[in-house]
């Protein structure tokens, strides 16, 4: 595997990598409030979905993200409301709202776009494009040299080829993505609020004797989650996709999970999980990459696969040990 | 009591000769509804097509729910429907049933074998289509690679592989296939970012024709490729509109051809499985004003010949299916 194949794979698996972070932070704020989400998906879902309309309806991306972040706030707090409110099971409301994502969203497809449950294309301003970062050789550069961007980028160097593929031309959400991880650590790990979240998950009565509302810092949690899953879903929709298909998020709410409890709820560590588990996907991509890695004929199944297997083996406690927020999965009840 | 008998049996009868008097036929759109820019909306074009040539008319319903399925069956056979054509191989189980309850109506499905006396079954060859865009695929490649995506790992999409890669491999024996599916569970059908992944790897890995069997990760393909300034294949319908100039041809399946069939020949028509290959035009490939900038007269020339040896049988492309092994395509 020479090194431009090398950077190829790598900038495969911070495309893939991507939406598992954001959804993986999301999922990391719920469930350090104690608040269990198996319906990162559905948000995914719904976001994909309504900032792929709304970007084809208003020809603008932004106006897209903003109602895709809406419907998945919308979602959550769904969520919220029967997990938190109504104190029911977290697992089952979870569930329920993958189920309803998965058929509201082709239904209104439907009946608005009489496309078979699909949004039309999107183009031009509709769609998120690549940043161009400085000094990075881009389509822009290749347009005024006039030659394809593929043969500049063969006479690069090494480490303007690194420079270019791998750090520039991604989406802007990509860099809000990797972003995102600094200030979740930051957040929960050097604010007030982080700490009263953290210890809402461990032991909520403690927070609520110190005369601070447990609903209300889990609703906060909510909240953030809406914004995370939402921007998963536009990238999934506008940034990587132009446009919504059925059921387009194809489990990677599910991987999200796996890699939180991989990362044992700790936000830098989400990031190295996210981004192996986007690795092993973009390698099951190249086939001819994983024949020149392994001396054995390795199924790209058993690639796609190992983010759970990995998963399975921490939590067997082979590796360490996994243990999740004390109260996570429990509604809130001040007095029995 | 006797009286009161046969004039209830004279009023039944005469309600089912009305009934019969006034068959329609009808068809039955599958979820994804009618104007899904595929699979169903080449039905409805069918269904269309027959109604404008002989100025009748037809019923029609469109599946909401899985749980639809029998009732609307059920519903159009009592109704004196007749015959009634479903589109999807999702029928399959449904039909086996209710077909032997009313064996004077005539059914026809597509996609699936349902082996009832009066069902018309009806297959497609897609492995000879895809023969013939493999050739185009070969012919427009200028690296000599091209790609094959495909949705779910099944026989069916090894079909389309195989044939494709026997298409290619006749222009360009040394051409490089590389092949790819998407996945193993259904989810592989609706993949559109692995889709767009695995048509950037193929882009790197030198392909510059990719061919997408797959469901909706084929419209990912399609965008990966315009976006990577590469030339994609549509596949079920014609595709080409999609990316004007950028999709270099179709591989289409003629439920159109099979619908309009199934209505000219109207109740009673013969029943079995119904083959529907390059001779009878069932498969093929689609040209139209957004293509044909880009397929040069050569190469669509060497295709309707290949097309013609496969109708006289002088020609036989290899069916994944029949022996589950490919000779030009290793998986």
């Amino acid at each position: 595997m020479d090194f431009s194949t090398l950077i190829q794979v790598l900038d495969s698996t911070l495309r893939l990598a991507t939406p598992l972070l954001l959804a993986c932070l999301a999922g990391l704020f719920s469930e350090r409030s104690g608040i269990f989400d198996i319906g990162l998906e559905a948000k995914m879902l719904i976001s994909a979905f309504f900032s792929a309309a709304f970007a084809y309806t208003t020809g603008s991306v932004w106006l897209g993200l903003l109602a895709g972040i809406a419907a998945s706030m919308v979602f959550a707090f769904i969520h919220g409301l029967a997990s938190i409110t109504f104190r029911g099971n977290q697992l089952i409301s979870g569930v329920a709202l993958n189920f309803l994502a998965s058929g509201m969203t082709v239904l209104i497809a439907q009946s608005w776009f009489s496309q078979g449950g699909r949004t039309p294309s999107l183009i031009g301003g509709a769609r998120f494009e690549g940043l161009e970062l400085p000094f990075a050789i881009g389509p822009t550069d290749a347009a005024a040299a006039g030659r394809p961007l593929s043969q500049m980028l063969a006479e690069a160097g090494p480490l303007q080829l690194f420079y270019s593929e791998l750090i520039s031309g991604h989406s802007i959400l990509v860099y809000i993505a990797l972003a995102a991880v600094p200030a979740t650590w930051w957040i929960l790990f050097r604010t007030r609020f982080g700490l009263r979240l953290r210890a809402v998950g461990e032991n909520p009565a403690a927070v609520d004797t110190a005369g601070i509302s447990v609903v209300g810092l889990r609703y906060a949690a909510i909240g953030i989650v809406g914004i995370l899953c939402g921007l998963a879903g536009a990238y999934l929709a506008t940034g990587l996709q132009a446009g919504f298909v059925k059921d387009m998020t194809a489990g990677r709410g599910y991987i999200a999970l796996a890699a939180l409890i991989f990362a044992k709820w700790r936000p830098w560590h989400a990031l190295g999980a996210c981004m192996l588990f986007g690795l092993l996907q973009a390698l099951a991509l190249r086939t001819d990459v994983v024949e020149a890695l392994f001396p054995f004929k390795m199924p790209v199944q058993l690639l796609d696969s190992m983010p759970y297997i990995l998963t399975v083996v921490i939590l067997a406690g082979f590796v360490g040990k996994a243990i999740p927020p004390r109260a996570g999965g429990q509604p809130y009840v001040k007095e029995r | 009591m006797t009286i009161m008998r046969s004039i209830l049996g004279a009023a039944a009868a005469l309600a089912l000769t009305a009934g019969i008097a006034s068959a329609e036929p009808a068809i039955i759109f599958d979820l994804g509804g009618k104007f899904d820019k595929s699979f169903n909306e080449s039905a409805y074009t069918g269904a269309k097509r027959w109604a404008d040539k002989t100025g009748g008319t037809f019923r029609e319903i469109e599946m909401q729910s899985e749980a639809q399925r029998e009732q609307a069956l059920r519903r159009l056979a009592e109704s004196g429907s007749n015959p009634v054509v479903m589109t999807g191989f999702a029928f399959g189980n449904v039909l086996a049933e209710v077909a032997p309850d009313y064996p004077d109506t005539s059914f026809a499905i597509i996609d699936m074998v349902v082996d009832q006396p009066n069902v018309r079954s009806v297959v497609f060859s897609e492995h000879e289509g895809s023969y013939l865009v493999g050739m185009l695929a070969a012919n427009a490649s200028k690296s000599g690679t091209v790609g094959f995506i495909g949705g779910m790992d099944i026989p069916l999409i090894r079909k389309f592989a195989c044939g494709y890669a026997e298409g290619v491999k006749s222009v360009n024996p040394d051409a490089k296939i590389i092949s790819n599916m998407t996945g193993t569970t259904p989810a592989a059908w609706n993949d559109p970012v692995k889709g767009s992944e695995l048509t950037k790897a193929q882009v790197s890995q030198g392909a510059d024709v990719v061919f997408a069997a797959a469901g909706g990760t084929g419209v990912g393909v399609l965008q990966a490729a315009a976006d990577e300034g590469i030339l994609s294949i549509g596949v079920d319908s014609n595709q080409n509109h999609l990316h004007p100039g950028k999709v270099l041809t179709s591989m289409v399946k003629r439920v159109d051809n099979a619908v309009e069939k199934a209505f000219d020949d109207g109740p009673g028509f013969e029943t079995g499985i119904v083959v529907m290959g390059v001779s009878n035009e069932g498969v093929g490939f689609a040209m139209d004003e957004n293509n044909a900038d880009i397929v040069d007269a050569n190469w669509k020339s060497a295709a309707d010949m290949a097309a013609e040896k496969i109708s006289s049988g002088e020609l036989s492309v290899h069916d994944y299916m029949a022996d589950n092994t490919c000779p030009a395509l290793e998986f």
